[in-house]
């Protein structure tokens, strides 16, 4: 294939032979900035940032949430299709058999470690219940030690409902828990519990 | 009461209060806050908002606190000492541009004389040769500062600043021809009364920048050179050699490098309000006969400052706005523009003064 070559012509001339009247030019121009900031209305594109924030799209992978149901339950059936799907292997589910026979499966155990997870968002486009989404609209989670970066279950349930002030309750209070509290935690040597 | 009028007449005694005057006063605090100056201005021409968070309680002066927030911290920071470095030469090499730029004020008047007293520190009859001296020495901050460290960035950034000094120091006397020829003298106190004159009745002041305007343009030029600031930084050069010359030190060694480069940029304001801008003399002033000498003094004070402040910040405003020169381009520009106009500029003036004066 012949390669096009595109010649970008020099500007040649008296104005740029001489330098000054480039330069001052130049000079015009952020004098004019320099001024209009200095008395002018300060057209500052900065975003002072733990005090104003920059509205993110709708659209935006932010940190998970868990829905809920009318009622205030889970709509997660712990179905393990995020936890299949994810490319980081950061979420781990432990189902559990709900005392509501027409409830079935819920989650024991919903933990997402969120240093793991690389916000690709399979897990929202894999879950058949729309139980898990992403639009939080937390953008930087900085917490001070790892272990914070485990979110368990109700860590990620939806709170965001105004109308709801009451945390519901799972029915699964005097339930049996699983023995495996521990081995539940996700791998920390970053080997996926197969 | 008497005792003390006695001890302030004593001229040392005067001559060390001016210095601390001076100093203290003047030089340190101009070089000091400008180095906020260029951050919070340079904010302004890109659209930011600037240093603004350092603050006591809820307290920020918009900015002005980071000031002694950056005093403070680089007081706390260690002195380190590069390994092989020369250590003598290391620790001494920073003092050298901040003495010469502080040294530049000893001749700058800074109002008219009161009597016998006068605001200026001194008044040598080589004036201006002084400067040249002073300037060369400063050159040796930033040789010894780049050989002594040790870094191979550092060696260049100091040869870099050494050719560029030394070789803008050439024309920068040249420059000035014109100005002693014009004035007669290279004492200051007779170049600035010398701006007093008037042209055309009381129409325009004989100040240098219009006896002298291509000497105006030609020495302002080589003093920016010589502070090794854009376009002309190519010894500092962040984009390849890092930080050239002061590359390897930290806290205040290497804010003394800092606040020597703004002093440095205040000496050249002072040097451009003096010598172009007619000093402290405030224009058409005279008209005014019976005006009282406090009011005198203070308008020439006022005067001064502004002008000095207005140089200061046409320096930060160029530096953010002329892209660096390649160092063969600081050197042909240097070499095979500005010397031929300086030498024109020379020859011109002495066919007019011997024509006309
Ligand atoms: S966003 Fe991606 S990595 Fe994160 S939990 Fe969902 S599937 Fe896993
Ligand atoms: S969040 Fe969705 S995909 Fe994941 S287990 Fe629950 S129902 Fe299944």
């Amino acid at each position: 294939m012949e390669l096009k070559v595109k010649q970008v012509k020099r500007v040649d001339g008296v104005k740029e032979a001489f330098y000054i009247p480039a330069a001052f030019g130049g000079l015009r121009l952020t004098v004019k900035h320099f001024f209009r900031n200095l008395f002018g209305s300060r057209d500052v594109v900065t975003i002072n940032y733990p005090e104003e924030k920059r509205p993110v799209s709708m659209r935006w992978r932010g940190r998970h949430r868990l829905t809920r149901k009318d009622d205030g339950f889970l709509k997660c059936v712990a179905c393990y299709m995020c936890e299949t799907v994810c490319p980081a292997k950061c979420i781990h589910i432990e189902a559990g058999e709900h005392p509501d026979l027409s409830i079935e499966k819920y989650p024991v155990r919903f933990d997402i470690d969120e240093l793991r997870c690389v916000f690709c968002g399979l897990c929202v486009e894999a879950c058949p219940k729309e139980a898990i989404r992403m639009d939080t609209g937390v953008v930087a989670m900085a917490y001070s030690s790892r272990k914070t970066f485990d979110f368990t279950r109700d860590l990620l349930r939806d709170n965001y409902d105004p109308n709801q002030h009451e945390s519901p309750k799972y029915g699964d209070e005097d339930l049996p828990r699983p023995e495996s509290q521990e081995s539940a935690l996700p791998n920390s040597q970053g080997i996926p519990a197969s | 009461m008497d005792l003390i009028l006695e001890i302030l007449s004593i001229p040392l005694v005067q001559s060390i209060l001016k210095i601390a005057f001076i100093i203290l006063l003047f030089a340190m605090p101009l070089g000091t806050v400008l180095t906020l100056m260029e951050r919070k201005w340079s904010a302004m021409i890109q659209d930011r908002v600037g240093p603004n968070r350092a603050n006591v309680g809820n307290y920020t002066g918009n900015g002005l606190l980071h000031l002694a927030a950056d005093g403070l911290k680089s007081i706390f920071k260690e002195d380190t000492i590069p390994q092989g470095a020369n250590g003598f030469l290391y620790l001494i090499a920073p003092f050298f541009g901040l003495i010469a730029g502080v040294a530049t004020f000893a001749i700058i008047p800074i109002a008219g004389p009161i009597g016998d007293f006068t605001f200026q520190v001194t008044d040598i009859e080589p004036g201006l040769l002084f400067i040249f001296a002073i300037t060369s020495l400063s050159v040796y901050g930033a040789v010894l500062a780049g050989t002594s460290s040790n870094s191979k960035f550092a060696l260049l950034g100091g040869t870099r600043a050494s050719a560029q000094m030394i070789s803008y120091e050439v024309f920068m006397g040249l420059a000035l021809m014109g100005i002693f020829m014009v004035y007669g003298s290279t004492r200051v106190s007779d170049i600035v009364n010398g701006q007093n004159e008037y042209w055309f009745g009381n129409l325009i002041p004989m100040w240098g920048v219009f006896t002298q305007p291509l000497g105006f343009f030609l020495f302002f030029t080589a003093l920016i050179a010589e502070t090794k600031r854009a376009p002309f930084d190519a010894p500092e050069g962040e984009s390849e050699i890092v930080a050239g010359y002061f590359l390897e030190y930290s806290g205040m060694r290497w804010s003394a490098f800092m606040l020597a480069e703004y002093v440095a940029v205040a000496g050249v304001a002072v040097l451009m309000t003096t010598l172009f801008f007619g000093g402290y003399h405030v224009p058409w002033l005279h008209l005014w006969e019976s005006a009282p000498q406090w009011l005198v003094t203070l308008l020439q004070i006022g005067k001064f400052s502004i002008v000095t402040i207005f140089f200061c910040w046409l320096q930060i405003q160029l530096r953010w706005t002329l892209p660096k020169f390649r160092f063969d381009q600081t050197m042909s520009l240097g070499w095979k523009k500005l010397l031929p106009l300086s030498l024109a500029n020379t020859a011109l003036t002495a066919v007019v003064v011997l024509a006309f004066m």
